[in-house]
């Protein structure tokens, strides 16, 4: 592995840490987003800060997804479908 | 104007993911039926004002927000944004060590995530007071953009940033203390 890169500490590696929510949001300028990405390409400690950042989030993202009941869902359809009837 | 014979077809498409958000909003499940009932009540009325075209699902959870902020916060005391902590950067990977510990590879962070059950990761999200809770909610969960968030809460997007900002930290405080409470994470003195 490369020798110095270890902290994450060059002025670069901070720039890019600083923006890897922004980045990971794909809210970034297509500028600043092409250099992180080749930040990312070179510096092995800031691209295992991404993806680990990358699968937490995808972690998450996973673990709170619920199912609604179908009870719910029957009722909420026979609601509107009512509605729309009395409407008429 | 949107059709409102197809708004059964056009929404409930997005029926799990709302409850999802609404389980999570009132952190109770009869609560988030009542919830999801009355956002799909309203939309379908106002389904008409509804500009075609434009984006649906962000439209339900902006209702479903009014609603929840309208009808149910109201209920509860709701913690304060000074309740939250000021926490660094990247806080769960540095307390994995993985910015100290390059070589010795991922697989033990990875352990890690895979470690966390739903429910740790609900009770996590659920701790966080409820701005920042709903905006890390809708970007990271939902994958809006900072525009549609700050329409859906009705804040500017300079807000919604900072909200995300601290609310992803906090999150990630939350997670590590429940990995160092069961052991799955090492905890580490003066931290």
């Amino acid at each position: 592995m490369g020798t110095n890169h270890y902290n994450n500490d060059s002025m670069e590696c901070r720039e890019v840490l600083a923006r890897l929510y922004t980045f990971l949001d794909g809210e970034l300028t297509e500028e600043r987003r092409i250099r992180i990405r080749r930040h990312l390409d070179e510096c092995s400690p800031c691209l295992e800060a991404y993806e680990f950042e990358a699968e937490l989030r995808q972690m998450v993202a996973n673990r709170l997804r619920d199912r609604v009941p179908d009870m719910l869902r029957i009722k909420i359809s026979r609601l509107i479908e009512k509605d729309s009837q009395s409407a008429n | 104007m949107a059709d409102q014979s197809k708004f059964a077809e056009d929404a409930m498409v997005y029926i799990d993911a709302l409850f999802s958000a609404a389980m999570r909003m009132t952190r109770n499940s009869a609560e988030a039926e009542d919830l999801v009932q009355e956002t799909y009540l309203k939309a379908y009325r106002g389904y008409g004002s509804f500009q075609e075209g434009t984006n649906l699902k962000a439209w339900l959870y902006r209702i479903l927000t009014n609603t929840f902020i309208n009808s149910y916060r109201a209920k509860k005391r709701r913690p304060d944004e000074s309740d939250l902590d000021e926490v660094e950067d990247l806080y769960l990977y540095r307390r994995l060590g993985g910015l100290e510990a390059v070589a010795a590879g991922r697989s033990a962070e990875e352990e890690v995530l895979d470690s966390f059950t739903d429910e740790n990761v609900k009770a996590a999200i659920e701790a966080l007071p409820e701005q920042f809770r709903l905006a890390v909610l809708l970007s990271d969960v939902e994958g809006f953009s900072y525009k549609e968030i700050a329409e859906i809460m009705d804040v500017p997007i300079g807000t919604v940033m900072s909200r995300l900002h601290r609310g992803r930290k906090a999150l990630q405080k939350e997670l590590y203390q429940f990995g160092a409470n069961r052991g799955m994470v090492a905890s580490r003195s003066g931290n």
